[in-house]
């Protein structure tokens, strides 16, 4: 349906007059040299004109001057991978159930090769140690320091294969004098590959976003003319604690504007674009109070590269007719069935799915007595229409099957990664065994008897905003069948209709129309038996 | 027959700007209501906001211009208004198919008849009025939200809105068909362009 005059022509004048000019993108970062970044040239100091055999000695270096940068690093859950929360629950990596690879707990060498530290083995590792502190995997300047997978944190302090793959000796001495502020590199290596690969576990971080494209990201886009932003302008980070966080985020910040003095929650999108960030345009302005910048601003997640979707442990340990294990991959590369994890789903540029978020994750332990009856959800957001303080999230929901106790209605953990023999699922694939040690490891109680269970696990949606021409149209939400079709709680001009108010409108519209025909056709009969040209 | 001047410049001005905005509002307005895909969501949304700033500043001009030429006398009625309107019902329910004459005739000094006064008096009165007041409320819900009205109260204004909105359509249909019941089909519609009518003796 389209209206000639009002259709074209008035919405141009309407438009020109409610859109300005648009904002020019000036690069964030000057072009500066070494100079200008740094007080110091690392290169020169003598401590660091050595042989270092391992990273803790590099560390004691470091903090030869930088007293207490192990004890700020201490204090962060970066080191602690633990967060107290308010209600009691001690959450954190070291603590959570996750659908991915389940627990740290009795995996350490391989899940703690992203810890900002060396050495974390098992629980024995000491969380107090100032030289156990990785300064390097977030500092390093090359591009050269790489954590090996299975090594506890440590870097290949000689040439080493893993799984087919050479890793070569670090060079510590030529990483630490040239050391610089964490960027993209450093918090991509874990960040990006969160789940144990590229774009595996967040849907909105990956190793797309090293360069990203401007309609990948609009902020870290390092193109020319691009802002060209890194982690750390938006995570702005003050004596080692790195603000934004998933156990406590900020689902709305009513505090708006935080630079050039930043006293609020610097990761918000406020904290830059304050509380009214549509220039001349009042009704998205008034869209702010109850959904998200992210909800229209990221209309897609993996935009590049797919994500994991879901992971179905319950199928792990099929092999071929001789033995061995097996890898089936789908047309794009990815593996959809490994023997060692299972079933795997996976999804590129796709809709997240948009909850009511208040900032509060309810999240389950490995204390939690779950129903087993239903897909158990792992955490969701808290949050209701009738709360102000919540608005419309998008998340990505990482769904999937995994091992837990059908007698106590707890989720296990069992131990993956280890060697043949030691009752590692991943050697001797052997669940029963696998869970009996995980628990045994983790001091839990374990009946003996183990199932699978449905579970979703949900993963707010925060980077990868595109630029503004690519934001969601209106109508992306405002239709019958739209984004927000199953998000209850509000009127939605589009979606919603009252039914009594649709049938008195149907019977007023076409009762009138009925009315007017059967009327104008009397009139015609009539007149025509009357035989006389209108009335008088 | 006779020939006469029933409306001035400014009431044909006004009733075809008001024709064109009302019309537009129900196009943008039932598209926003998600009954169709016009233009397209947003710009609909947009010029349904224009138009209804639009609206209220015509009927404000209106208003100033009926109250300050004493035009606004042609909506008021002597006698027995009931009876008249009666009479006038009864003219389109049966005297129109028998060739009766108009129960009222028009000229200069009463342009309307009784059905056609309270009518427009209703709908400009209390219809519109109703109907823009809703839609403010509705357009200015996050600022009247903040004053203290409950937040739970959008459906309801979205439901009156959009019932206003299905009266008026039917008003409309009704409204255009009248046009046909002068003295010819289209000479109420030639009067409204030019001005003059041709009318009973």
């Amino acid at each position: 349906m389209r209206l000639s005059l009002i259709g074209r022509f008035v919405p141009v004048i309407i438009f020109s007059l409610l859109v300005s000019t648009s904002l020019s993108a000036v690069e964030y970062h000057q072009h500066i040299d070494s100079l200008s970044r740094s007080t110091a040239d690392h290169t020169r100091f003598r401590q660091l004109q050595r042989d270092f055999k391992s990273g803790p000695e590099v560390t004691r270096a470091c903090l030869e001057c930088h007293t207490e940068a192990s004890k700020q690093v201490h204090r962060t859950k970066h080191w602690t991978w633990e967060v107290p929360m308010k209600d009691g629950k001690m959450l954190g990596k070291r603590h959570v159930v996750n659908n991915f690879c389940i627990s740290v707990d009795g995996n350490e060498p391989r899940c703690t090769s992203c810890h900002v530290g060396y050495d974390w083995k098992d629980r024995t590792f000491n969380f107090r140690s100032e030289e156990l502190v990785d300064c390097l995997v977030c500092h390093d300047g090359t591009g050269t320091y790489k954590k090996l997978p299975p090594g506890a944190g440590h870097p290949a302090y000689k040439a080493t294969m893993v799984e087919n793959k050479l890793w070569p000796k670090v060079d510590l001495a030529y990483v630490a004098q040239h050391i610089q502020h964490p960027d993209r590199h450093n918090c991509g290596q874990c960040h990006f590959e969160g789940g144990g690969a590229d774009a595996v576990k967040h849907g909105d971080l990956d190793n797309s976003m090293l360069h990203p494209s401007e309609s990948l990201d609009v902020h870290m886009a390092s193109g020319k003319g691009n802002l060209n932003m890194t982690c750390i302008d938006c995570h702005k980070t003050t004596g080692h604690q790195v603000p934004g966080s998933r156990y406590t985020p900020h689902a709305s910040d009513a505090h708006g504007f935080d630079y050039p003095l930043p006293d609020d929650f610097p990761a918000t999108c406020s904290s830059c674009h304050g509380l009214e960030p549509h220039r001349n345009n009042k009704k998205l302005n008034d869209h702010i109070a109850r959904i998200a910048c992210q909800t229209c601003h990221i209309p897609t997640i993996a935009r590049e590269r797919a994500t994991k979707m879901w992971w179905d442990w319950s199928k792990a340990g099929m092999k071929d007719k001789d033995g061995r294990e097996i890898t089936r991959k789908n047309s794009t590369g990815l593996p959809v069935y490994v023997t060692k994890k299972g079933e795997f789903r996976w999804a590129k540029n796709i809709a997240p799915e948009y909850r009511w978020f208040n900032g509060n994750m309810n999240q389950i332990t490995f204390m939690t007595s779950i129903d087993d009856k239903k897909v158990v959800q792992i955490n969701h957001p808290d949050g209701k229409c009738d709360d102000s303080t919540s608005r419309i999230w998008p998340f990505k929901v990482h769904r999937g099957k995994q091992p837990y106790d059908t007698e106590t209605k707890r989720f296990v953990k069992p131990k993956l990664f280890g060697p043949k023999g030691s009752g590692a699922y991943w050697s001797d694939f052997n669940w029963g065994k696998s869970i009996e040690i995980g628990m045994k490891n983790a001091d839990l109680p374990y009946s003996g008897k183990y199932g699978f269970v449905e579970t979703e696990m949900y993963w707010p949606i925060n980077h990868m905003v595109a630029p503004k021409e690519d934001a969601l149209a209106c109508s992306e939400c405002h239709a019958r069948g739209g984004r927000l079709e199953n998000v209850c709680g509000i009127y939605l001009p589009g979606r919603d209709a009252n039914p009594l108010v649709e049938i008195i409108g149907l019977i007023v519209i076409a009762g009138s129309v009925i009315g007017v025909l059967v009327h104008g056709a009397i009139r015609y009969y009539s007149k025509r038996n009357i035989g006389k040209g209108g009335h008088e | 027959m006779r020939r006469v001047y029933l409306y001035a410049r400014f009431q044909r001005f006004w009733h075809w700007m008001q024709a064109i905005i009302i019309l537009g509002l129900l196009f943008t307005g039932l598209e926003v209501h998600g009954l169709f895909i016009g233009i397209n969501y947003e710009d609909a949304c947009n010029l349904h906001n224009a138009l209804a700033f639009g609206l209220l500043g015509f009927i404000l001009l209106a208003f100033f211009w009926y109250i300050t030429t004493g035009d606004f006398r042609q909506y008021l009625t002597e006698g027995n208004l009931l009876e008249k309107i009666m009479l006038q019902v009864r003219y389109y329910m049966i005297g129109i198919f028998k060739n009766e004459p108009h129960p009222f005739k028009k000229n200069e000094i009463s342009r309307l008849n009784p059905l056609q006064r309270i009518t427009y008096l209703l709908l400009t009165l209390i219809g519109l009025p109703m109907q823009i007041t809703v839609g403010f409320i509705y357009y200015y819900f996050n600022e009247l939200v903040a004053l203290g009205m409950p937040p739970g109260w959008l459906g309801p204004i979205a439901w009156i809105h959009t019932l206003l909105a299905y009266l008026l359509v039917g008003f409309v249909v009704m409204h255009v068909y009248m046009t046909t019941t002068g003295h010819t089909l289209t000479s109420n519609i030639k009067a409204m362009v030019t001005g003059w009518e041709e009318v009973e003796e």
